[in-house]
């Protein structure tokens, strides 16, 4: 049974067609990337798997579940989670409580109105071990606004990871970072057991190409070029669309 | 987040623990009635603040029409008692009327946020504040309800201001309370995330719409019990309280005293009812005293007085901490 099964996924706004007939079919515990030139229809991609946005045809399953009318609030409760190509977290907050938000997010105690989070030890003892997993527990505790660019990128994978997800779906997690910085997300990500299956946009091909088995190219937000990575990088249509060279 | 109970500090207990024993023997050191009442007032008024403060200050939720709910609840205190009920079957099905007419306003203007969920509110709110004018056959229209005498539980006559000031501290400690509790709680944790990030919280699994609804369920208990309060000590209610003039006022309590501060809408709320009803009988023009206080407000402490107050008082003890260093690293310099 495939982790993720997209079939005939279109998505218009107005007369612009985003996703045109979008079929993708990813195996358990594969590492799948997305390239696409800008505009291809990437994010819009993950938007409509992850339920933020409600396709106007086409199905979406979850290790054979559908899932596509499945409000997307309640798709990390069936195993999905993922990163934003902006980063978005809570930035009033520290590093661990933001993960505490992401553990709490799936935990019936979130409608707990009378005991006080900090009490509850489980949720900071997971979040401690998810950020353990990005290299960041020892910084727990540091407001988050006092922390670097790659660190919060980081903070976002930490929070995905902490939810124990299926399928992880990663909008271009390596956006804006430094070598180092890239080297450390990097690090993280080939740490990521195999019971959990990635899916990944991204334009550094340099990393992204070490890190994938099989690759999609999307361009006017249709499927143009699928396979491993010789198969891709090598295609005529992949050089002209997207490689340039 | 700012809090008076994050931290823990020594100093916050004492200041704590000298403003309760401060409220409790309030009545043995203001000279006479005018003065208990006017804290009766700050004390019920600070139950409201708190109430839309669980909107405004923790969901990001401005609301323009609280005064209605606050007048529905004493409308329906008044129209039970001139019905012939007794004062706890008043009293309760004000609170059901109360939470039940914010669970409408929820339905409806949870549907936006930000300017719409603004002027939605403020839709309702004159809506209200209309039918209250209008419906004269239960609202007795401009003549407002008298209400006749106050609750005498076990024989404590709530007739004397001093008692009534008791019960309203009563009152006002346990809204404090439930809402420390609530605001620490997994709950108020989610509820601040999806004031601060609804389109991430969606994605960590939060039901926001939900979690948004139960907050204005839980803003509106304390908005009818502070509005029951109010019609207890006035005895009278009329479609003034309902305008939105009062929705303003209850607004710029928090937005003064420091929105998503436990603190902030009980100051706010103090130093609008002493400017109010104290200051006023002094100043005719009260009204411009109070703009003045607000613009200060706004230029020197945009936070709020409690979080401003919080920040000034850190930037001069850390400037205190800061120069014993500098003047030893200038004599570590000095040959």
């Amino acid at each position: 049974m495939s982790a993720l099964t997209i079939t005939g996924l279109n998505k218009s706004f107005g007369g612009l067609h985003v996703t045109r007939g979008v079929d993708l079919n990813v195996q358990p515990g594969e590492r799948r990337l997305i390239i696409g030139p800008n505009g291809a229809g990437k994010t819009t991609l993950f938007n409509l798997i992850t339920g933020e946005l409600t396709p106007d045809s086409g199905t979406v399953a979850l290790f054979g579940q559908d899932i596509t009318r499945t409000p997307s609030r309640d798709r990390p409760h069936l195993g999905m989670a993922r990163t934003y190509q902006i980063i978005t977290l809570f930035g009033k907050d520290t590093i661990i409580h933001n993960v505490r938000l992401a553990l709490l997010g799936l935990s019936p105690t979130r409608w707990n109105p009378w005991t006080d989070l900090r009490h509850q030890g489980r949720f900071t003892e997971a979040g401690h071990k998810a950020l353990a997993r990005v290299g960041l527990s020892h910084i727990a505790e540091r407001p988050l606004a006092q922390t670097s660019y790659g660190e919060r990128r980081r903070v976002e994978i930490a929070m995905a990871l902490a939810q124990e997800p299926k399928v992880l779906l990663l909008d271009e997690p390596f956006a804006g970072l430094s070598i180092d910085e890239r080297r450390d997300v990097h690090k993280c990500l080939m740490a990521i057991p195999r019971d959990v299956t990635i899916v990944m946009i991204e334009h550094n091909m340099d990393v992204a190409l070490e890190f994938a088995e099989r690759i999609t190219l999307l361009h006017f937000g249709e499927v143009i070029v699928e396979g491993n990575r010789a198969e891709v990088v090598d295609d005529p249509r992949t050089r002209e669309v997207y490689l340039g060279h | 987040m700012i809090d008076i109970f994050t931290g823990g500090s020594k100093l916050r207990f004492i200041a704590l623990a000298i403003l309760l024993v401060a409220l409790i023997t309030l009545p043995f050191w203001v000279t006479g009635i005018y003065y208990i009442n006017v804290g009766s007032q700050i004390l019920f008024y600070a139950v409201f603040a708190l109430g839309l403060n669980i909107l405004v200050g923790y969901a990001g939720l401005v609301s323009l029409g609280h005064a209605g709910l606050f007048g529905i609840s004493a409308y329906a205190t008044g129209y039970m008692l001139q019905l012939g009920a007794g004062h706890g079957t008043a009293i309760a099905v004000a609170l059901i009327i109360g939470v039940a007419s914010m669970a409408v306003f929820a339905v409806l203007s949870l549907r936006s946020s930000g300017i719409g969920f603004i002027m939605i509110t403020l839709a309702l709110g004159q809506i209200l504040w209309g039918l209250a004018y209008r419906w004269i056959s239960v609202t007795g229209g401009d003549n407002g309800i008298s209400v006749r005498g106050r609750p005498a539980p076990f024989g404590f006559s709530l007739s004397e201001p001093i008692n009534f000031y008791y019960v309203s501290l009563i009152v006002f400690l346990v809204a404090v309370i439930m809402v420390a509790i609530f605001v620490r709680s997994p709950f108020g944790a989610a509820l601040m995330g999806t004031r601060d990030q609804p389109r991430r919280m969606n994605a960590l699994g939060y039901h926001v719409w939900m979690i948004r609804f139960y907050a204005c369920l839980f803003s509106g208990l304390l908005t009818a019990v502070s509005g029951i309060l109010f019609v207890y000590y006035t005895n009278f209610i009329s479609p003034q309280t309902l305008a939105l003039t009062s929705s303003a006022e209850v607004l710029l309590m928090v937005i003064s005293g420091g929105p998503g501060t436990l603190l902030g809408p009980i100051v706010g709320a103090t130093l609008v009812v002493i400017i109010k009803t104290v200051v006023s009988g002094f100043i005719e023009r009260w009204n411009f005293l109070l703009g003045a206080i607000f613009v200060a407000i706004v230029i020197l402490v945009p936070e709020g007085i409690v979080p401003g107050a919080i920040r000034l008082w850190g930037l001069i003890t850390r400037k205190r901490a800061a120069t014993p260093t500098a003047s030893a690293a200038t004599t570590e310099r000095t040959p």
